[in-house]
This record gives structure tokens, sequence and C-alpha cells, in this order.
């Protein structure tokens, strides 16, 4: 007579789909002052990547007998191209796109079983193929419109002109590759810190790399992103654990360190307002399918992603850490989840430790 | 602790859900009263434990509030007549439970003249309860049949009965009512303060407790206010105990038992245990209610106030409804609409169950029975993967990690599913209703909880089978080695006499060869004597007993001559005859 379930039978607030798509849309501020700052290419990597991700996600749930419409929905492809887009160089060629979508939808996600089975994070996964693959490509391309104006007498790419040099690699008549290369205020300092050929004083005088109080031109992109990152945080999508261990764990190891050698090492805000900070620590490592689940243990993942992003950054051979960060953490979050459970109700605090022992 | 520090002192719980309450569509109307059913539906279990034994018959007329099943084994509670009228049948019906299984139920057709049975309260409103003996409420509440109306359905006396030995210190009354819908405690507060309060300080007189706290959720304001006044009145400083309220935020589910407790006073109960291992009793405030209907009107527990809400009708309500009344005429009082009706649930939304049918009868448990309309509740889309957000572990307030034990309940890995505390889970649901995927996550629990308890069943099974098994080789062993040692004694017996015989044969021949005729002559003499006595004593045995018999009177000693004569005759006929 009556439709058989089981209680709670109350209409749950939330589905994957919209929870992904809020997050999706919180990226928005982001995005936009990222187009503004470093010109169209950012959205024409977006919407590529879009297409690509929703193309290669079909195919495969279509191969794997999969509803292909149902699991589409969910917008988990939608926001992993999404964070590629944003993360790639705003000039980057189609092809850098298509390949790092390919990583993270095919091989990432769904040949470990889906969505909700990757080990990796999709996105970080793509990243860091490319960076490796493609080094030239992935660090080159930032150049700002800003930057090209001052070149070429306030002239800029226009939207097509972005489009018909993404695509098919044509420039406007008088401008050379070379001059939409430039380096981010990332690899500036880190090049100049570790050639020793400059300190962090002498590098603020030469006004490439240093903006307001952050990198030049990000230190606004990662002010966007940590606006839409607290609304998330507020709107109860993401938990506060990762990001503010995250920033707290980078923020105290710049400081540590620049206290000892003010020279060679730039402030926490430098930190926090350049690269992917922000973008890494409010919507990648918040990434849940690779996250931890307890509490405890997203407080030493998101402290852990801090810490090697300051190691990378520091010391290694990237100008920017968030995906190596993000990738080797990934690795620990089943280990972090089996060691940090929660004292359950009515239990003693050391029982789970007895039973380890035992 | 006082009343200010324990109000300003409250120890949150951990996860919980909030919300949307539905309170409003019932909480201020007036309690109503149920139309007498023509036919009621009595169940005979209504409580955890031994249902009640039958005391009455087919045919038997019944008044309202006669005994109808006695209360069978230790834990267990009688059942009475909610409506005077003749037992009509005694049968299998359809319960609600979440079972779905049908039990053995009293039918009775009402006459409607709703006649009682002789009542005589141990307690007039004049007198004070100290004026009663705590075992005198404590034998009126097993009489009554009262239960734990809560939810748990637990016998009451009993429980009482336990948390006295326990010396248990503190009584905590639940008045959370944290389900979204159910009104029926907060009218009761609103309508009936007294009752409430002389309940609770029965309750306290039986348990003897020194600390007596009411818990109710924040949003309940009216009640709490008018609990409040009443309480005043009762506090006084010749009072031994007070009476404390204490608001707790709204959250689900902070009426859980484990969660009230743990706000009220910061402590836990310990896994496996009772509240009354950390000195403490929870009694539902409605419990109260029907222990002051006990005791101050001689009532049993035959009726319950039930809310009736949901979209599907039209007018709802709170209704004071005799247990047993059939679902359907209390929904049809309270203006079912059949067209818009899509479940059908008894308790609420978070914690209740689906009625197969509304033709089965209102029981002790029912609180609330929610007909929902089409989109007001879940319909249970497809479950997509878990994604691993932890929204089930974060909202859970037993700090459980619902995640993994899904991974392990899917995959049918028992001892994992327990070894991430299974049975710490109290089922409230807010996993489920948390999770983004739609995965019915307490299903799961509640499946692996049943495996678990059929596999036990199956072991204890296979236990007793093996102890049989055992048991019945060891008799055939000893039986075995019985009839041996039998035996053996036998052989031996017959060893011991053989050579016995062989010696006096020996012995004979010896003192033949020997020629010592005299000795020989005795002795043979003495041999055939003792013989010959044992025969002559055994011929005179076998005299005396025969004499002893002859002696006997039978009823054919002194007959009288006419009586002979008869005899005679009848033997005489007999000989012709032959």
């Amino acid at each position: 007579m009556f439709l058989a379930q089981s209680s709670p039978f109350l209409k749950p607030g939330l589905s994957v789909s919209k929870m992904m798509t809020v997050v999706t849309l919180l990226m928005l501020p982001g995005i936009v002052t990222s187009t503004y700052i470093f010109g169209y290419g950012v959205l024409v990597n977006i919407i590529l990547a879009i297409i690509f991700a929703l193309a290669f996600e079909a195919t495969i749930l279509y191969l794997r007998k999969r509803p292909v419409a149902i699991y589409l929905n969910d917008k988990s492809a939608l926001l992993t191209a999404v964070i590629i887009g944003v993360a790639l160089p705003p000039l980057a060629p189609w092809w850098l796109t298509f390949i790092g979508l390919f990583f993270a939808i095919v091989i990432a996600k769904q040949l470990y079983g889906g969505l909700g089975y990757n080990t990796f994070n999709p996105a970080m996964v793509a990243y860091a193929i490319l960076l490796i693959s493609f080094p030239a490509e992935m660090t080159t391309y930032w150049q700002t419109p800003a930057m090209l104006a001052a070149q070429f007498d306030g002239q800029t790419l226009t939207l097509l002109e972005t489009l018909n040099f993404q695509l098919f690699g044509q420039l406007p008549a008088g401008m050379t590759i070379d001059a939409l290369t430039s380096a981010t205020p990332l690899d500036i300092v880190r090049t100049s810190v570790l050639n020793g050929s400059a300190t962090i004083d002498e590098i603020h005088t030469e006004g490439h790399a240093f903006g307001q109080f952050g990198g030049m031109g990000s230190e606004w992109v990662n002010l966007a992103f940590l606006a839409g990152g607290l609304f998330i945080m507020k709107k109860g999508l993401i938990s506060w654990h990762i990001p503010l261990s995250l920033l707290a764990t980078l923020g105290f190891l710049s400081l540590l360190f620049g206290s000892f050698e003010l020279d060679s090492n730039p402030s926490p805000l430098f930190h926090f307002f350049s690269g992917a900070t922000m973008l890494g620590a409010f919507f990648i490592a918040t990434d849940p399918v690779t996250a931890p689940t307890t509490p405890k243990g997203r407080i030493f993942y998101g402290a852990g992603i801090g810490a090697l992003i300051y190691i990378i950054r520091t010391w290694g051979g990237y100008p920017d850490a968030i995906a190596f960060a993000v990738l080797l953490m990934n690795m620990s979050a089943p280990l972090l989840d089996y060691y940090t459970q929660p004292r359950v109700y009515g239990h003693k605090a050391d029982e789970r430790d007895n039973e380890a022992s035992s | 602790m006082s009343l200010s520090s324990t109000l300003s002192h409250l120890w949150p719980f951990p996860g919980g859900v909030k919300l949307a309450g539905h309170k409003t569509l019932t909480n201020h109307q007036p309690i109503t009263t149920a139309h007498i059913a023509r036919q009621l539906i009595i169940p005979l279990s209504q409580h955890i434990g031994q249902p009640a034994e039958p005391t009455v018959n087919v045919g038997d007329k019944v008044l309202k509030g006669q005994v109808l099943g006695y209360a069978h084994g230790p834990v267990s509670a009688p059942v009475h007549a909610s409506g005077s009228g003749v037992v009509t049948a005694i049968e299998e019906h359809l319960v609600p439970h979440p079972s779905g299984l049908s039990a053995l139920c009293i039918f009775i057709d009402t006459d409607g003249y709703e006649q009682w049975t002789e009542r005589s309260p141990l307690l007039s409103s004049q007198q004070n309860i100290s004026e009663l003996s705590s075992e005198q409420i404590h034998e009126q509440i097993a009489k009554a049949g009262i239960v734990g109306l809560g939810g748990a359905l637990y016998p009451s006396a009993v429980k009482l009965k336990t948390a006295e030995k326990m010396h248990t210190d503190t009584l905590i009354i639940n008045a959370a009512e944290c389900e979204p819908y159910i009104t029926c405690d907060d009218v009761l507060m609103q309508k009936r303060p007294e009752e409430v309060i002389l309940g609770i300080l029965l309750i306290k007189k039986v348990v003897g407790a020194k600390q007596c706290l009411i818990g109710i959720e924040d949003n309940k304001t009216e009640a709490y206010q008018t609990l409040l006044k009443t309480i005043s009145g009762y506090n006084t400083p010749h009072c031994d105990t007070q009476i404390e309220i204490v608001q707790v935020p709204t959250r689900y589910p902070a009426g859980g038992e484990k969660q009230l407790i743990q706000v009220l006073t910061g402590k836990e109960v310990p896994t496996q245990g009772l509240p009354m291992d950390i000195g403490i009793i929870c009694h539902n405030i409605t419990t109260a209610v029907a222990i002051y209907n006990a005791v101050y009107r001689d009532e049993p527990l035959i009726s319950r106030i039930v809310t009736l809400t949901g979209g599907a009708i039209k007018q709802p309500q709170n209704m004071e409804v005799p247990v047993g009344t059939p679902i359907r005429d209390i929904l049809n009082q309270a203006g079912l609409d059949e067209t818009k009706i899509e479940k059908i649930i008894m308790g609420g939304p978070m914690m209740g169950f689906a009625l197969p049918s509304i033709d089965i009868p209102i029981t002790k448990a029912t609180n609330c029975i929610l007909v929902s309309e089409k989109g007001e509740l879940a319909s249970p889309p497809p479950a997509m993967p878990c994604i691993r957000c932890a929204r089930c572990s974060d909202s859970c307030p037993m700090s459980l990690l619902p995640q993994q034990m899904y991974w392990y309940a899917k995959a049918r890995d028992l001892e994992k599913v327990q070894d991430y505390n299974l049975f710490d889970c109290i089922e409230c649901g807010c996993c489920s209703y948390s999770c983004p995927s739609n995965i019915p996550l307490v299903q799961y629990f509640r499946y692996a909880k049943t495996e678990i308890w059929d596999d036990e069943l199956e072991r204890n099974k296979a236990n007793i089978a093996r102890d049989r098994h055992e048991f019945r080789e060891q008799r055939l062993e000893k039986a075995k080695a019985a009839k041996a040692e039998a035996a053996r004694l036998r052989k031996e017996k017959l060893l011991k006499k053989k050579a016995l015989d062989a010696k006096k044969a020996k012995d004979n021949a010896k003192d033949n060869t020997k020629g010592n005729a005299k000795d020989n002559d005795e002795k043979n003499q003495s041999d055939k004597h003792s013989s010959t006595d044992l025969i002559q004593e055994a011929i005179a045995r076998a005299k005396a007993k025969k004499a002893q018999q002859q002696s006997q009177k039978k009823n054919t000693d002194n007959l009288s001559e006419a009586q002979q004569k008869q005899i005679d005759e009848v033997n005489e006929r007999r000989r012709k005859r032959s």
C-alpha cells in the first residue's frame, strides 16, 4: 500500500550535485579577478576544460556502463575542470588543457572507480603531470595584459586574439611568443634567492614580484579566492580544519625561517597571497574524496600540506607546490584516518590505543 | 548544584543536526478526545520483554480498566481494557511494529457505556505524597502496566526497582521532544502541568533521588514557563529535593537519553551500560503523567496523547486516544485527506517507521502519526557513491565514523563494523539525513546489527547442539563404562564362586582321601543340616504368609445368613450354566 522505506524520512538538505555547484559558483570571484588580471585566457582555459571534462567523463561512464546522465549530474567533473582551468597558465595552448583533463578524469578518477574511489586529487594529478612533462609551457605563459600593454604601447590581446593563439598558436602581427612569456612572482623570488642574485629587498625595489601585500597580480586573485573560500566555510560545505591548519603551518614556517634570514625569505603575507595558496587551501586541499575524514586527521593533513608547500617553494625544484604537497598528503589520508579516530561516546580515552597495542 | 549554576552550565553534545520543527502545526491546539471506537484491538505485547498472558476468554464482558493480560515473566507488564464491552476474539493481528509482523491481540466490541472497574486511588489530591510508602507506589506502577513512553517501552516498575537497588541519585525527566512534528509532550506540559509535577514527585519518591532535573528543548517556551510556575508551588523550602527545569539548545537528537544526560550532567553513559551505572535514571514526561494517573486516579495505562499531523491531515492536533483504537478511526476524526496521502509514519520522521496499513491499533508506544503529502518527506532517491565528505561523522552525536562503518557493513565484514563500535549507534538518523549522496546509512547499520545478532543466535544454537552432542557422547560412554564395570563384577563374582566351589570340592576330596570319616560325617551333616534348615525356613515363611493372607479380613467374612444364601445361590447358578 505504502512505500517501504526505513527512517529517517526527512528530506536531506544537500546533495553532491548541489555541493559541487555551490563550490564551483563560489570560485567565481577568483575567476573574475583572475580574468581581470591575467586576461581572457583564463576564461578560455576554463571553458575548454569544462568541455573536455564532460566529454571524457561521459565517454568513460558510457564505457563503464554507468547511467551517464545521473553521474554527470553530480558535477564533480565540472569542479575539477574549473580548478584545472584556473590553475593553468592563462595563455596555455589547448592541448595542454586536453592532456590535463585526460589525466584528471580518465586516469586519476574514472580508472580508479569514479567519484569517491580515487585516492589522488584528479586536478592535482593533472597539474603535476603537466608540470613534469611540459615545464616550459606550464611556467612561462603567465604574461599579464598590463605587462603586455607596457611592451606594446597599450596593445593587449582581445578575446578573439587569445582564442586564436590558444587554439591555433597564431599571434597578432608584431607580437612574438617571447613577449607572452613571463615568470610568476614565486618563480622570480625562488630563482633570485636560490641563485643568490638578489635579496628580498632588491627584488622589492625591482618591482616585478611584489605587489601591495603579496605576489604581484596574484595577490588579488588570492584575496578573491579567500573570500569565496570563507563563504563556502560559512555555508558549512567545508570545515575549517584543513584551510586553517594549512595556512597556520605555512605562516608559522615562513615566519620562523623569515626571522632567521630576512634577506632570503619572503614574509608570510607573500606566501599567503601568491601562487595558488588560497585556491589550494580552500578549494583543492578540501576535496573530500582525497582528504581524511576525522577532524584531527584533517588538521594533520592541512598542516602537512602547509609544511610541504613551504618546503617545496623554498628548497624544491618548482616555484609553486600546491599540487605536489596535496598529492603527497593524499597518500597519507587513510593512515591519518585510522590513527585519528575520535573517542566514541561512553568509551574511555585510551581504549583505541590499548586495542592497537594489544 | 543550584538552579542557576545548572542553567549556566550545559555540556553540548557533539554532532547533531538542526531540523525544521513543523511543531507549530499542533502545539497550540487543545488536547481533543478520540471518539469511542466500535472495536478495540489490544495487543498483548506493548512493551519490551515477555507478552502478557491473557486472563479473559472470548465472550467475556469486560469493564474499562479491567486486566486483560497479566505480566508474565520478570520483564513484562499487564495490559488493560481501554473500554467496556465484550471480548470477541483473541487472535493474531497486524500491530504497529517496524517488523510489520502480527502479534496476539484481544478484540473488544465496545458497548459505549465506558463503564469502569472499581477504582480506589491511593491518594487524593489533598493528600501529601509522603503518606505513601515507595513500595505502595511501586506496586501501583506495576499494576497499572506503565512502560517507558519515550519510546523504549521498558516496564517502568522493573526499571524503578533496578534504580532503587543501584542507589540512583539523579532523576532526569526527558521533556526534550526533539523529533520534528511531535508535540504530545509539549501540550501535555502546557495543559496538565500539575499532573506532570506530581508524577515526577512520585518517581522521585520511589527512586529516592537526591537531584531531579527536567530537560526541555528551548523551542518550547510556553511549556517551560508553565512548568516553571507550577514547580515554584512545590519547591518549598521544606522539600528535601528541589525539581530543576533546564532548557537545552534545540538540536536533534537532544532528547536522546544519552545526549540529554551528557548535556545536563556532562557525564557519559558507559558503552554497553545503563544510565544507572553512573547513578542516573531517565524517565519520559509522559511516563510521569501515567504514574500520576495510576496513583491519584487508580487508572491503568489505557490511553495516551497522540500527535496527528502532516500535510494530508486537515486538522492537525493532539488527541487523547484509548489504546487499541484503530488508527483509521482517529485519522478520520482529524480529517484525513485520502487523496493526498504519501506515507504514514508512526513516531517522528527521523526515527519512526512507515506503517503497512492504517487498520492497526494505537498502542502505548504511539506518540505520533504523521501522514505526509507528496513532497513533504524524502522519497528515496538513488544513492550516489560516498564522497567521504564526513558530514555523517560530523553530525554523529556518538562520535562514530558512519562512513567507515558503511564500507564494512556493505562488505558484510561484521567484525570490522564492530571494531568501529557499531553497537554504540543509537540509530538517530543524523548521518543518513546529512549524507549528500543519499546513502541510507542507518539502514546499513540496522542490517549489520541484525546480521550479527543472527550470527550470534546461530553460534549459540551451534554451541547448544555441540554441548548436547558432547553430553550424549559422555552419557553413552558412561553407560558403556558402567556396563563394562557390571560385567567385570559379575565375572569376578563368578570366578570367585568357581574358585570357592573348586576349593570346596578339593577340600572334600582331600577329606575323603584322608578317611577321616567322623569329621567328614559331621561336616556333611552340618552341611546338610544347614541346607535342610534353609528349605524348612522357606517353607515356614511361605506358610506364615499364607496364614497371614488368610487371616486378613475379606468381604466374604462375617456374612449374614441371607447374604450367604444369596452367594450360594449365585454359585449354584454358575455351576449349572457351566
